[in-house]
């Protein structure tokens, strides 16, 4: 087996001295899609925290390319190439497009920066059209765009997707899981947060359900479409 | 001289000092809009500064001389301040920010009351008393110098917030502190430079007044109360507001000074106040709740 991108160990953590996460273990595999699943409130936003520095963790270990970290700044593990792109896309409503996308470089070198934002219009051409509109103006799909985009603009070698269909209407839910495909057929190890657990078995590598803050539930996507548990719990049938 | 020349001249007045009003006015809003608080410790640093002034005045250099290694020296301060008091000390708690800038406001107060004891000091430069003459009224030099310098400090304000990443940066983290540190900005660094720089606008601000100003280990307080009203009136957070509601402001007073008497001048800024806070209370130029 390769060895793993993203290693997270035995995970605790939550706030003010509670624990929302029970001892969270996952691996994400280089090159792979791996999916988080569950229902609002059962710590998935907490797990995403902690991957990007926001929250320290009480116990456990997040290994990202073989660095320990767990005790970085959110803009050394940036820097590091793990990008989160957070569940309410969280954009600059008052800048343009272009200097929320300029922003997710901030740390880079203007060449490098104008070569990266070629590439994510490529990738999203419509943001060409919004370039220099106000992020806070563009609908619910372009705004995940941008916060896609923005994330793409750190050069990650993993992206974190954190609730990227949610509060799109069901047409964009399927050209966004559409994208996240191509995102990661061009080579972007993705980790993708998720309320929508059908679409996102269709297209994971690995999955893991997330009750009350502990992976109940691992295997590949195939395996846990088949789960007939999984079916009753989250699809009523 | 005719009633509307002395009018007019009540107003050109009023704009002098209200640019000084406004530059003051921005160092506040500018750390207001930007970490979400209230800087008790503004007009405690505008002291410092006109004492940093004073002292260099005393070893020769001309307050528009120290002007702008002034303002270098109290952006590395705040910088530092934010840095390394402010920022660990709070734990990332608003409320403690807002109680340590109360807390050093006191100590800055009472390290210059050590040093410097409670004497009223002024300066004495050779163009103190001197005058533009634009026909209908006379303008001493030292408020024009100091309007056209506010308005410059103002246009590169503006040019590092519009242009620069830095800039950029500064008002990313304002609105969405959570989504700049997920896109890799360092928003203690940002933080700083925002504290930095509403120092340094103090510091160019204490050169200015220093010419026609006494200099007191609380005189910064009378200037913070009127910057905090301006702020305000302006809407909290915003840049054009603090300029547009620190000139008002100037004319304002200038122009109540002149109905009431001198000693009543602030009378007129406060019953606007009032008003606007009836009437609009987001402030002139403020985003609605």
């Amino acid at each position: 087996m390769a060895e793993a991108l993203l290693e997270v160990k035995d995970l605790v953590a939550g706030y003010d001295g509670t624990s929302v996460l029970c001892g969270v273990s996952l691996e994400v595999e280089a090159g792979s899609i791996v999916a988080v699943l569950g229902a609002n409130g059962v710590g998935k936003t907490t797990l995403n925290k902690v991957l990007s520095g926001i929250v320290r963790p009480q116990r456990g270990e997040v290994i990202f390319d073989g660095q320990r970290i767990d005790r970085k700044s959110p803009a050394d593990i940036v820097a590091a190439g793990l990008v989160h792109v957070p569940e309410g896309r969280k954009l600059f409503p008052d800048l343009s497009v272009r200097e929320n996308l300029e922003l997710g470089s901030y740390r880079r070198g203007k060449a490098e920066r104008a070569r990266t934002m070629e590439q994510v219009l490529t990738v999203f051409p419509r943001l060409k059209e919004r370039f220099a509109q106000r992020a806070g103006t563009l609908s619910g799909g372009e705004q995940q765009m941008v916060a896609i985009g923005r994330g793409m603009m750190g050069q990650p070698r993993l992206l974190i997707l954190d609730e990227p269909s949610l509060g799109l209407a069901p047409r964009l839910v399927e050209e966004m899981f559409t994208l996240i495909g191509r995102l990661n057929e061009v080579g972007l190890t993705i980790l993708l947060v998720e309320q929508n657990v059908m679409q996102s078995l269709e297209l994971a590598d690995a999955a893991h359900v997330m009750e009350h803050g502990c992976l109940v539930l691992s295997g590949t996507g195939a395996e846990l479409a088949g789960n007939s548990e999984l079916a009753k719990t989250y699809l009523g049938m | 001289m005719t009633s509307l020349d002395i009018l007019a001249a009540a107003v050109l007045n009023g704009l002098m000092s209200g640019a000084v009003y406004a530059l003051i006015a921005v160092g506040l809003t500018l750390v207001y809009g930007v970490l979400h608080i209230i800087n008790f410790a503004h007009g405690a640093i505008l002291s410092a500064a006109m004492f940093a002034a004073y002292l260099a005045f005393q070893a020769g250099v001309d307050p528009y001389v120290a002007m702008v290694p002034l303002a270098l020296i109290f952006f590395g301060l705040g910088y530092g301040l934010q840095r390394l008091v402010i920022g660990p000390a709070s734990h990332g708690d608003d409320r403690n920010i807002l109680l340590i800038t109360l807390g050093l406001s006191i100590v800055i107060e009472n390290l210059l009351l050590a040093v410097f004891n409670s004497d009223t000091r002024t300066v004495d430069v050779a163009y103190g008393f001197s005058t533009l003459d634009l026909g209908f009224t006379f303008l001493a030099l030292p408020r024009a110098a100091a309007f056209g310098v506010s308005c410059l400090v103002a246009v590169l304000l503006w040019i590092l917030l519009a242009q620069t990443d830095t800039g950029k940066a500064i008002r990313a983290v304002a609105k969405e502190k959570l989504g700049a540190s997920l896109a890799g900005i360092d928003v203690a660094h940002i933080y700083a430079v925002t504290f930095g720089l509403g120092a340094a606008c103090l510091a160019i601000a204490a050169c200015l007044l220093l010419p026609t100003y006494y200099v007191h280990p609380r005189v910064g307080n009378a200037y913070v109360l009127v910057a905090f009203t301006i702020v305000v009136l302006g809407g909290m957070g915003s840049i054009p507001g603090a300029i547009a509601g620190g000139l008002f402001v100037g004319v304002v007073e200038s122009l109540s000074g002149l109905m009431f008497g001198e000693s009543l001048g602030q009378l007129g800024i406060f019953v606007i106040f009032i008003l606007v806070l009836l009437i609009r209370p987001t402030g002139l130029f403020g985003a609605k709740a």
